[in-house]
C-alpha cells in the first residue's frame, strides 16, 4: 500500500495540472476528428471503415503510450509522466469501446447470430480483438482508487495483463492486414516488445540512473 | 437471376473520343457526341444519342482529355441491377479503389493516379493465337460495339459496389484473335511504369500486376473488357483505359490498365495467388461456402448501406456461369 501511495497520491491529490489536461486532450484528438468528420458528412466512401481504422489505430497508440510512461519514469526518471498513466489508459479503452461499437452497431447492425457465425466463432483476429476488449475492460473497472485499495497487491499483478491486451490487440491488427500493410502492426508489436523489456528487472536495473 | 440485358445505348465517352473533342468547346455530351459525328447536328440533347461509331479526326492531345470530362456527367440506362440493387455513385465508385500501383489505401488511390497517362495506350494479344493484335484505344472502341454492362463487384474485403460499366466481352476480342486448339488460359498483365505507379516501386508486390483466366471463362460474355463507367471513360483510379471486369469473381482478379493479353497452355501465375496461395485461389469466384482466413465471405458490406447483406454464389451470377465449374471441387479449387 505504502509503494502504491507513494507513485500516485501526492501528485493527484494536488488535481489535474495542465500536462494532464494537455495530455488526455491531445489523446482525445482523434475522437473529436472522428466527430467532426461524422457531422460534416465526410467520413468517407466507407465510413464504417473511417471509423475501423481511426479508432483501432488510436486504441493502440494510447494504450503504447499509457505503458511507456513507467519506463520514461523508471528509466529517464519523468515522474511527471506517471500522471497521465491511467488516463491514457483509460482513453484507449474508450477507443477499444468505439471501435466494438462500429463493429457491432454500424457494421453487423446489430444482428448478433450473423455476427457470430460470421465473424466472432470463426475468425483469429477477432477472438484477439475480443479478448484484448476483455482484458482492457476489466483493467478500466478496476481503475479506481477503492478497486486499488480492495485488491491490494494483486492489483498490480491484474493491471499487468495490459501487456497481454496489448499484444491482442497487435495480433488482431496484424491478423486481418493484407500482404503488404503488415509492417504497421509489425512496428507496433516492436514497440510493445521494447516497452516490456523495459520493465524487466534486469534491464531496467542497467538502464535506470544511480539512485 | 434474370438475364444481364445489357443497355442499347451507346456510352457517352465514345463521343468524347479522344481525337475529337475539338469541337466541343462547352457544349453538353450529347451534342459533342453528335457534333463530333454528324457535323451539322450539334446541340441535340444527350438523350438523343444512337448507336454511333466514333470518326477519325484530328487528334486530341491526353492534355485536353480532363477538360473533355468536365463536361460529361455520369449516366447509366438505369438506377439499379437486374436485382433491383441501386447503383453506388460515380462518386464512391471513383474514390474507392484497390489498385496497389498506387496506393495500399483505397481511398488515397484517385489523387495518387491522377498524373497517370493513359493515352496513348496499347494492348498486345499474343500467345497461343493465329492472329496476333496490337490493338490502340481507338481500334478497341472501333471494333468492339461498347455496351452497358451493370454488374455488382465484390472485393475479397468482403465490400461490395454496384458499377454500370462500359465495355464489351473479352470473347470478341478472343475470337479475332483465334485461339489455336492448344490455348487453354488467358494471361492478363497490367502495364508496368514505375515513374508513374509509385506503389511499383516498392516490393509489396510482385510487379507488373498479372491475372489470369480459363478460356473457357473468357469467353463467358459476363466476362468484359471495361473501358468505361457511367458513360464516361473510366478513371486513372479504375484502371484506365482499360481494364477486365469478371463480376463472379473477387475484384482482385478484375486487373487493371492492361497492356498484355496471352493465350497459354499452362496456369499463369497470377498475383495475389502468388503473394499469399492459402488466401487467394486462381479461381477466386465468389462463394460464401469459402471463407477467407480474415474475412468473412458470407457476407458483405454494400458501400453506402448499413449493416450487411449475405454473400450471393458466384455473386448472384450463378445461372450465368456455375455451369463453367460442373464437377470441380470449389472448396478446393477456391
Amino acid at each position: 500500500m505504502a509503494h502504491a501511495a507513494s507513485q500516485s497520491r501526492p501528485r493527484s491529490r494536488r488535481g489535474p495540472d495542465w500536462f494532464w489536461w494537455a495530455v488526455t486532450a491531445a489523446a482525445l484528438l482523434p475522437f473529436a476528428l472522428l466527430g467532426v468528420q461524422a457531422w460534416t458528412g465526410s467520413l468517407g466512401v466507407d465510413p464504417v471503415n473511417t471509423v475501423y481504422n481511426l479508432s483501432g489505430r488510436a486504441a493502440l497508440v494510447t494504450l503504447l503510450l499509457s505503458l511507456a510512461c513507467t519506463p520514461l519514469n523508471t528509466i529517464l526518471g519523468w515522474r511527471r509522466a506517471l500522471s497521465v498513466r491511467k488516463a491514457l489508459g483509460l482513453i484507449a479503452f474508450f477507443y477499444a469501446v468505439v471501435h466494438t461499437a462500429n463493429f457491432v452497431g454500424w457494421d453487423y447492425a446489430f444482428d448478433l447470430g450473423l455476427m457470430l457465425n460470421d465473424a466472432l466463432l470463426s475468425k483469429p483476429y477477432l477472438l484477439a480483438g475480443s479478448l484484448a476488449l476483455g482484458i482492457l475492460g476489466v483493467l478500466a473497472l478496476t481503475s479506481t482508487r477503492s478497486w486499488m485499495r480492495r485488491l491490494g497487491r494483486s492489483w498490480k499483478r491484474l493491471h499487468r495483463l495490459v501487456y497481454g491486451a496489448g499484444a491482442l490487440a497487435v495480433l488482431h491488427f496484424l491478423w486481418q492486414a493484407k500482404v503488404g500493410e503488415r509492417w504497421e502492426p509489425l512496428v507496433y508489436a516492436g514497440l510493445l516488445a521494447a516497452l516490456l523489456a523495459l520493465r524487466l528487472p534486469a534491464l531496467r536495473r542497467r538502464l535506470s540512473p544511480q539512485q | 437471376m434474370v438475364k444481364i440485358l445489357p443497355s442499347e445505348i451507346t456510352p457517352e465517352h465514345l463521343f468524347l473520343n479522344r481525337r475529337q473533342f475539338m469541337a466541343a468547346s462547352g457544349a453538353l455530351a450529347g451534342a459533342l457526341a453528335l457534333s463530333a459525328c454528324a457535323p451539322g447536328l450539334g446541340g441535340e440533347p444527350a438523350s438523343e444519342i444512337g448507336a454511333l461509331q466514333p470518326a477519325v479526326t484530328a487528334p486530341l492531345g491526353p492534355e485536353k482529355l480532363p477538360a473533355a470530362l468536365a463536361y460529361t456527367e455520369p449516366t447509366a440506362s438505369s438506377g439499379q441491377d437486374e436485382l433491383g440493387d441501386p447503383l453506388n455513385t460515380f462518386q464512391e465508385i471513383t474514390n474507392y479503389n484497390n489498385f496497389y500501383e498506387f496506393s495500399t489505401s483505397k481511398e488515397a488511390v484517385a489523387s495518387a493516379a491522377a498524373s497517370f497517362q493513359s493515352y496513348p495506350w496499347q494492348v498486345a494479344v499474343t500467345g497461343l493465337v493465329n492472329n496476333p493484335l496490337t490493338l490502340d484505344l481507338d481500334d478497341l472502341y472501333a471494333r468492339y460495339t461498347q455496351q452497358e454492362h451493370i454488374f455488382r463487384l465484390r472485393c475479397v474485403e468482403a465490400w461490395s459496389m454496384v458499377i454500370p460499366w462500359v465495355g464489351f466481352p473479352i470473347a470478341e476480342l478472343l475470337k479475332e484473335a483465334d485461339p489455336q486448339s492448344n490455348a487453354q488460359y488467358v494471361q492478363f498483365v497490367t502495364v508496368y511504369r514505375p515513374e508513374e505507379m509509385p506503389g511499383q516501386r516498392s516490393n509489396i508486390l510482385e510487379w507488373p500486376y498479372q491475372e489470369g483466366l480459363r478460356i473457357d471463362e473468357a469467353m463467358n460474355p459476363l466476362a468484359i473488357l471495361a473501358t468505361g463507367v457511367y458513360g464516361k471513360p473510366l478513371t486513372n483510379q479504375q484502371g484506365a483505359p482499360v481494364r477486365l471486369v469478371v463480376p463472379w469473381k473477387y475484384g482482385f482478379k478484375s486487373i487493371k490498365s492492361v497492356v498484355s493479353i496471352v493465350l497459354t497452355d499452362t496456369l499463369p501465375a497470377t498475383t495475389w495467388n502468388t503473394a499469399a496461395p492459402h488466401e487467394y485461389g486462381f479461381y477466386a469466384n465468389v462463394n460464401p461456402a469459402v471463407d477467407h482466413p480474415r474475412w468473412s465471405q458470407a457476407s458483405e458490406r454494400r458501400i453506402g448501406e448499413n449493416g450487411r447483406r449475405p454473400t450471393l454464389p458466384f455473386n448472384g451470377y450463378a445461372e450465368e456461369v456455375a455451369a463453367l465449374y460442373a464437377g470441380m471441387d470449389l472448396t478446393r479449387s477456391f
